[in-house]
């Protein structure tokens, strides 16, 4: 039997051998996974420089194995900026929350997107402030209990909830734009695909590319992890549709 | 020489900062120390412009001068404002093409040049601050007038008509002063 | 090479291309876009970085971006694009990050006005902001020292892994004078770079950071700092001296403008009969402490007058140096007026 075992599941490369500090049923480290597999499937972990964010993922450093920048609350898209500039052969990516990219650094992203900066942003909206304690973000949905909107988000007072891969994709400069979500096995493996398409963009020196990944808080939300993944796609899908909103290729548009 | 100050004032548009610009060059080229200080701000956008040239044989202290050796003003508004601040002993050089009325001030010299009558005689109105820059080396004698001269065909020579026109006034705005105050009584 | 006559914002864009600046982030703001309208024709030309951001909040953090590849990276603002720019350059200094960053001072505080002043002294010389830590700060005079100061900047921004801030006045800024460049940059010899981000090919990655939760590391991250500014306090002092004599009864301390302002009118003072010298603080973190307190010492100095175009801000580090040794005097306007002699 040993002389005939072939691997068909590991540990990617650019992943650490480690344990994470994300709740359980938080689905953070699903999506570090699906980078860590783009980044070895396309063999560019030793050119690539990750930029981490304020928020749960402020580590991210621990978890994905290649060289790291730490941001500013919001900035990550600035830090991305200067660094491509300097070195357009390297891949730069960075990951992001929603209070960090949707709130904080709303004047960030939308200015690197709008210049077409060749980086690749992965957006994880759970619709709450994580690391915090579960505050409002701004896509946090309407009616939904957070520990600044006790008695549920107030869209009279506080406005709706921003859809950014929406937002950002009205802007004329060509991109790579589309959102996915990691609650389901099917979801997961198209979420891979489509996170790998856009470093591949990069790679290519095509575009800016920004994933928004619908995620799971249930430590935040309040729920089991089985829960969460329910409350996701009865609250968040209606609100947040999945699919590409932009692409450099006319005709994946749908 | 010492330390010789001169202030240029009138409207944005005149050339003043140009024509300031044009004595630091001419300065560096005779080996002294210049410092050019214009006016800057809400104020260069359309309205009373200014610079002062500093020129000096050693090195030059305060670029801020309260009381400049000479003022040149191109318009009414500067006349009013600067006049008072030429230093005693010291030049005041009028565009009288748009200013209409002298000095009352006696304790320094006062030199009356129709600048704009005189470019626009020799074919452009615009270069009526060359005019004004012809006269201050006359008048002042602090720079050479051949390195001056030597100074427009490098920084002003890339049009050759407009060359020929700005060295021709600059000859007539020096004769002009010469022939008012005289060698001797330079300032 | 030759004499050139430059304005002094364009100066230090030239100088800083000299010095081997790769790349340059800017926000417009008077009295310092010139130097943003020099950079955008001239490192396109040097196949260099030029990059106008969307703010000075965004520009702090390319900076920080573009500084984390070890080259050499600048940015240039007034006072208020400074005051947003803290941020990144307080993450700069815990992440010991290598930039530099130059200051054209306007009056403040808030929107302020436009023309020249120094009343940036206290943000620029304390840290600016939050944290334990400090920038080296270097003041020009002249346009032509403001090339000198700009080139060296660099340098000692790689030498100690440190942001560099050079403040000038509005009057640096907009001034022309004449400037001599050298033909080619001389430096002394730096250590070689173990930290900045390439790629994680045959070595271990590397992480750019100033995020230390655990209070140890943290506290030894700023004790280490603080071994940094200690040995730039041994080490970086600069200072110039203007006819300090033993019949000078009155010491001035002033620095960049004003202390040529100073000059002017120790001067004239010296043909009335006065007998009064200069001090001028070229470095201002490290700030001459011990050598200001030796000059104030000697027995003809009756007076230690600080001369500012801001409030009294540099006053208190003169009174620092001085320790009570003489009787002090201030003299100082701001908000954009410039004393006279």
């Amino acid at each position: 039997m040993a002389n005939h075992s072939n691997t068909i599941f590991s540990r990617p490369e650019a992943l650490y051998d480690t344990v994470t500090h994300y709740c359980p049923g938080c689905t953070h480290g699903v999506i570090h996974r699906l980078v860590a597999e783009s980044l070895d499937e396309l063999g560019v972990r030793e050119r690539t420089v990750g930029v981490a964010p304020v928020g749960c993922s402020v580590l991210a450093y621990n978890y994905i194995n290649c060289d790291f920048m730490e941001a500013a609350h919001g900035r990550a898209p600035a830090l991305a900026t200067g660094f491509k500039r300097m070195r357009p052969d390297m891949i730069v990516f960075t990951y992001q929350g929603d209070g960090d990219l949707a709130s904080i650094g709303m004047g960030e992203i939308v200015h690197a997107a709008n210049r077409g900066e060749k980086i690749t942003v992965i957006f994880v909206n759970n619709a709450i402030y994580g690391m915090t304690g579960g505050q409002m973000a701004p896509t946090t949905l309407a009616n939904q209990i957070t520990t600044t909107s006790p008695n549920g988000r107030n869209v009279t007072d506080t406005g709706y909830p921003i859809r950014i891969a929406e937002l950002l994709a009205t802007l004329q400069t060509p991109g790579y734009i589309e959102r996915v979500a990691v609650h389901t096995p099917q979801h997961i493996i198209h979420a891979k695909k489509v996170i790998r398409r856009a470093f591949k963009y990069q790679v290519e020196n095509r575009c800016f590319s920004l994933i928004e990944v619908l995620s799971t808080c249930p430590t935040n939300w309040g729920y089991t992890p089985g829960e969460a993944i329910k409350w996701l796609e009865d609250n968040m899908r209606p609100y947040f549709p999945l699919g590409c909103f932009k692409t450099p290729d006319v005709k994946e548009v749908r | 020489m010492e330390q010789y100050e001169v202030m240029l004032a009138g409207f944005g548009g005149q050339g003043i900062m140009t024509a300031g610009q044009l004595i630091a060059y001419a300065g560096i080229k005779e080996d002294k120390q210049v410092a050019w200080i214009p006016s800057y701000g809400p104020e260069m956008r359309g309205g009373t412009a200014y610079c002062t040239v500093v020129l000096s044989d050693t090195r030059i202290g305060s670029p801020i001068v309260t009381n400049p050796r000479c003022i040149c003003v191109f318009n009414r508004p500067s006349f009013d404002k600067f006049g008072p601040k030429v230093k005693p002993g010291g030049l005041f050089i009028v565009n009288s093409s748009l200013i209409n009325v002298t000095s009352d001030r006696t304790d320094f010299i006062q030199l009356l040049v129709p600048a704009n009558e005189m470019a626009l005689k020799a074919g452009n109105g615009k270069a009526a601050n060359i005019v004004i820059l012809g006269a201050f080396i006359g008048a002042s004698g602090v720079l050479k007038y051949e390195t001056v001269r030597e100074t427009l065909i490098e920084k002003l020579g890339k049009k050759k008509e407009y060359l020929d026109l700005n060295l021709q006034v600059l000859e007539e705005g020096y004769n002009l002063a010469l022939e008012t105050i005289g060698q001797k009584d330079r300032v | 090479m030759a004499k050139i006559l430059m304005k002094g914002n364009e100066a230090i864009a030239e100088a800083a291309v000299k010095a081997g600046a790769q790349g340059y982030f800017c926000y417009p703001i008077t009295p310092q876009s010139e130097v943003a309208e020099y950079m955008s024709r001239r490192m396109p030309e040097l196949g260099r970085v030029f990059l106008q951001g969307e703010s000075e909040v965004a520009v702090g953090n390319m900076l920080f971006g573009a500084a984390s590849t070890g080259l050499r990276v600048f940015t240039t603002s007034s006072s208020p694009g400074i005051s947003l720019m803290q941020e990144a350059i307080s993450y700069m200094a815990g992440a010991q990050l290598p930039a530099v960053i130059v200051n054209i001072m306007r009056g403040g505080p808030g929107l302020g006005g436009i023309l020249p002043a120094q009343s940036d002294y206290f943000q620029a010389v304390k840290g600016g902001g939050h944290g334990d830590y400090r920038l080296l700060v270097l003041a020009p005079s002249t346009v032509q020292e403001a090339v000198d100061l700009m080139m060296l900047s660099f340098h000692l921004a790689d030498k100690y892994r440190n942001p560099v801030m050079m403040i000038g006045d509005g009057m640096i800024g907009q001034m022309m004078e004449a400037v001599e460049f050298p033909d080619e940059y001389k430096e002394d010899p730096l250590p070689p770079k173990d930290w900045d981000l390439t790629g994680a090919k045959g070595r271990s990655p590397r992480v750019v950071k100033s995020l230390f939760l655990d209070p140890v590391k943290l506290e030894d991250n700023s004790w280490l700092l603080h071994e940094k500014y200690e040995r730039m306090k041994r080490e970086e002092v600069r200072y110039e001296l203007y006819k300090v004599s033993a019949k000078n009864k009155i010491l001035i301390i002033a620095y960049g403008t004003m202390a040529r302002i100073c000059q002017t009118a120790i001067d004239e003072l010296e043909q009335e009969g006065i007998s009064v010298g200069l001090f001028r603080p070229i470095s201002l973190f490290p700030f001459p402490e011990k050598e200001i307190k030796k000059e104030a010492s000697k027995k003809n100095i009756q007076t230690v007058l600080t001369v500012e175009m801001s409030t009294a801000q540099m006053m208190e580090d003169v009174e620092r140096a001085v320790l009570g040794a003489k009787p002090m005097a201030f003299f100082g306007h701001t908000g954009g007026i410039v004393p006279t002699p």
